[in-house]
């Protein structure tokens, strides 16, 4: 196939020594009409500054209520390949491990059913087919099926959970994110499938502080792998690394909180002012682990700005041992979510995410309805005032 | 726009299909419309249909989700609302914003779905 349509500006994005998601499209073009006419568009899009998708739009399977985006081109006629363009959401394995016969039979039914275009990962963490027509829905949905795998989350639902690849690749990790996210996706299949939420519900599992999966700033539910006792200092690696690099001002004057020092050539760190930020051990990784006591600490609250304004995650479990509850299948977190859903179910309205339900309510009003008792750790970053005012007979 | 004939008259709708005159509907016109949905009416859909009309009378938009699987709870006497949510999808297997709306008359419901 010849390139059906001018596209002067998406040209632009080809140049450079760097990978481009127009060379990607083009490559999938020379096989697929519809791919052709997305890039037709896409050109436009980027030459009148607005996207040319028709507002809202329905797509789907039988029996779920998720796990398809609808979009509907703007211009049907200039562009019939993509009258519709919806995008099929599918759940990754936990930690984005996959054997090479998957994924060479998922590319076959992207380019027998979707213009040959993937996205691995979007943003969500799902795998995504792009480009399908609602008519081939039901046979991609099988066919996927067959692979294994299951559609994941969209509209007012919990969202596919997502996690780094944590003990599985990462020295770094202070609990298994990949046991947790499967067991969690596996027990709120329901949930996932069938939205009845007010708005959407993310978990996001992230091994250390490093956050690979940016839970913190996308996940209504994070959780950061960290530790309770000391950072375990090997004196001698230290020496070396001296040797290398400037640890003084690379690693010692970058630390958030200044909670390490050297007397005379051993490094000493007050563990009580580490704020456990993974710098220094980012920097030292041979000189420096994480701690015995492991586990994480969950956030809460955590969104983009649509509605109300973006925000962080605060720290609602300072240190949850996650380690012991996987012994018992998840059961402490388990009930904690559930008492979440069923407050934020019966006080929240539509739209109305968690975090901005607590900020609406206040902090003491949702701890009272999900039955988590006040601590002066819960607060909005580090070092900053409790939320709650405690007086002198609580302790 | 799209448009079919119906008792003589023509009726039309959206791209999706779902009503463009909300006056148009009749209970024949939603076993026309539930024909196009593969969907076939029995008496616990008619339940929801009516309710989901009221409601949308009342208020002048389509219910959220939970305010459904409240009442199908209370209908069908049904545990807890998870298992509400699953009876209307056996109901309207393709959701009930994407049917049951259609089929009750109203117009397609907003957000981000």
């Amino acid at each position: 196939m010849g390139k059906k349509h001018q596209t002067p500006l998406l040209d632009e994005l080809k140049k450079g020594k760097w990978i481009s998601f127009v060379r990607e499209m083009e490559r999938a073009a020379e096989k697929s009409e519809r791919t052709e006419d997305l890039l037709g568009q896409v050109e436009e899009s980027y030459r009148d500054k607005v996207n040319h998708w028709k507002h809202g739009g329905m797509a789907g399977v039988r029996g779920y209520g998720a796990g398809m985006v609808g979009r509907f081109s703007e211009f049907p006629d200039k562009y019939p390949g993509i009258k519709e363009c919806h995008s099929m959401r599918i759940i990754p394995s936990a930690g984005f491990f996959y054997n090479t016969d998957f994924l060479r039979k998922l590319a076959d039914i992207s380019e027998k059913h979707a213009g040959g275009l993937l996205n691995f990962h979007g943003a969500t963490g799902n795998i995504q087919i792009l480009g399908m027509s609602q008519a081939e829905a039901e046979d991609v949905f099988q066919a996927v099926a067959e692979l294994g795998f299951d559609l994941g989350g969209s509209g007012s639902d919990l969202r596919t959970p997502s996690c780094c690849a944590g003990q599985a690749r990462c020295e770094f990790a202070n609990y298994d994110t990949m046991k947790i996210c499967r067991h969690l996706t596996e027990e709120y299949l329901d949930e996932l499938h069938r939205p009845a939420f007010n708005y959407k519900f993310k978990f996001k599992f992230s091994g250390c502080a490093n956050d690979c999966v940016a839970s913190a700033a996308r996940s209504d539910l994070a959780f950061i792998g960290t530790w309770k006792d000391k950072i375990k200092i090997n004196q001698e690696e230290v020496k070396n690394y001296k040797k290398k690099f400037d640890v003084q001002k690379y690693v010692l004057d970058k630390c958030p909180t200044k909670c390490m020092w050297f007397e005379g050539e051993n490094l000493v760190i007050d563990d009580e002012n580490c704020v456990k930020c993974m710098h220094c051990i980012n920097e030292l990784p041979k000189a420096l682990k994480a701690g015995d006591e492991r586990g994480c600490s969950i956030l809460i609250g955590a969104k983009a700005p649509l509605v109300t304004g973006p925000r962080m995650g605060m720290m609602l479990v300072p240190f949850y041992d996650v380690n012991e509850d996987a012994k018992n299948d998840y059961e402490w977190i388990k009930s904690l979510i559930s008492n979440m859903w069923e407050f934020w179910d019966e006080y929240g309205v539509s739209r109305e995410r968690i975090g901005e339900l607590i900020g609406r309510v206040g902090l003491n009003t949702f701890l009272e309805g999900i039955g988590l008792e006040p601590i002066p750790e819960m607060v909005e970053h580090p070092r900053s005032n409790p939320f709650i005012k405690f007086t002198e007979d609580e302790d | 726009m799209a448009s079919f004939v119906y008792n003589g008259k023509t009726i039309e709708t959206d791209d999706e299909g779902y009503l463009q005159n909300l006056g148009d509907w009749d209970k024949g016109l939603a076993e026309v419309l539930a024909k196009q949905e593969n969907v076939e009416l029995t008496e616990k859909h008619w339940k929801l249909i009516e309710w989901i009309r009221d409601y949308f009378q009342k208020f002048q938009v389509a219910p959220a989700i939970k305010s459904l699987t409240k009442e199908v709870m209370a209908l069908e006497n049904l545990p807890d609302k998870k298992e509400a949510n699953k009876f209307v999808y056996e109901l309207f297997p393709e959701g009930p914003a994407k049917q049951l709306a259609k089929i009750a008359g109203l117009p397609k419901p907003t957000g981000c779905v």
